[in-house]
């Protein structure tokens, strides 16, 4: 099973790398371009066929150290 | 005073640490690899600078997990000396040793130069050798110090006075201009609820001789050697 992990701040909390990518689309002439968030991709191989029990491994895995969660949050996709 | 420098891979302030306690101070200082598990016969550890295991994901989200940090923690419990300075302050904050994150500088910038920082808590183990309000010249060298936690925990943080420094004017005012990094509240330094533990963005063994034109963080290291003093007395007592 393959584990898909995105890290991204929390909104609320001010990204200086989103705002400055959105400053650059915007000079080049991305006017529509707002709110700009940059985070982690990560993925992985588990040696897991269940997907509840692969959940529950991964969601370990983000809490513990692919996220800190105090200013960042995560999602994830499993896949066969 | 025995101190424990702490060596992770990527650290690279760990012997200005141990130069600036045996030479410049006469302390007895040892290096203790990140490997080991135990902190037994010392008064002190320090977190040094660097880049542990190359900022990787995080900083010091990886050097929280090394071997010596468990013991860390029962040395911090044990009411013993710890202070992290730049990236030893980053691992404390992943460690939960002290609350909150860092983020990146507003500016995106890494930034190595001097700040003044305001002792706002003169009272801790690390700054009883400082006045109430005295302002300190310390550079920084980080692009992580960006300090942020949620309002509720610095509510607490201000109401405890664990803000330990500040970043401010050369005249000692905390001002939006004076915060190189845009840390929540200007916040430099910051202790836990008991004291004992320590976290600080800026570098005092960076400037503790003559030599390189500043001493203002000797203030911090005899301030840890008066309380392992006075400390001593009280026990003799």
């Amino acid at each position: 099973m393959k584990a898909k992990i995105h890290v991204t701040l929390k909104s609320g909390i001010l990204d200086p790398q989103g705002k400055a990518i959105e400053h650059a689309l915007d000079s080049l002439g991305f006017k529509h371009a707002a709110n700009v968030r940059v985070g982690k991709y990560m993925e992985l191989d588990l040696q897991e066929a269940d997907t509840a029990k692969a959940e529950v491994v991964v969601k370990s895995m983000c809490e513990k150290l692919l996220a800190n969660t105090i200013i960042e949050d995560y999602r994830y996709e499993l896949t066969a | 005073m025995n101190v424990g420098v702490l060596v992770f891979p990527g650290s690279n302030c760990d012997h200005d640490c141990a130069h600036v306690l045996k030479d410049v101070l006469g302390q007895n200082a040892t290096m203790v690899w990140h490997k080991e598990s135990s902190l037994a016969g010392l008064d002190a550890v320090i977190l040094p600078g660097g880049f542990s295991y190359g900022d990787y994901l995080r900083t010091g989200a990886i050097a929280r997990f090394s071997p010596v940090m468990q013991a860390v923690k029962q040395f911090a419990v044990e009411g013993k000396l710890v202070l992290g300075i730049c990236n030893g302050f980053q691992i404390l904050l992943e460690a939960g040793l002290l609350p909150g994150a860092m983020l990146r500088n507003k500016s995106l910038h890494f930034i190595c130069r001097e700040t003044y920082v305001k002792v706002e808590n003169a009272a801790t183990p690390f700054t009883n050798a400082c006045k109430p309000g005295q302002v300190l010249k310390i550079p920084i060298a980080h692009a992580d110090g960006n300090y942020y936690t949620d309002s509720v925990t610095l509510a607490g943080l201000q109401a405890n006075a664990q803000i330990t420094f500040r970043y401010c004017t050369v005249d000692g005012t905390v001002t939006p201009g004076s915060c190189p990094n845009g840390s929540l509240d200007n916040i430099a330094g910051l202790c836990n609820a008991e004291g004992n533990v320590l976290g600080m963005m800026p570098h005092p063994e960076r400037c503790v001789e003559t030599m390189l034109g500043n001493e203002d963080g000797r203030h911090i290291f005899r301030s840890m050697i008066a309380s392992l003093e006075h400390k001593q007395v009280a026990e003799v007592r």
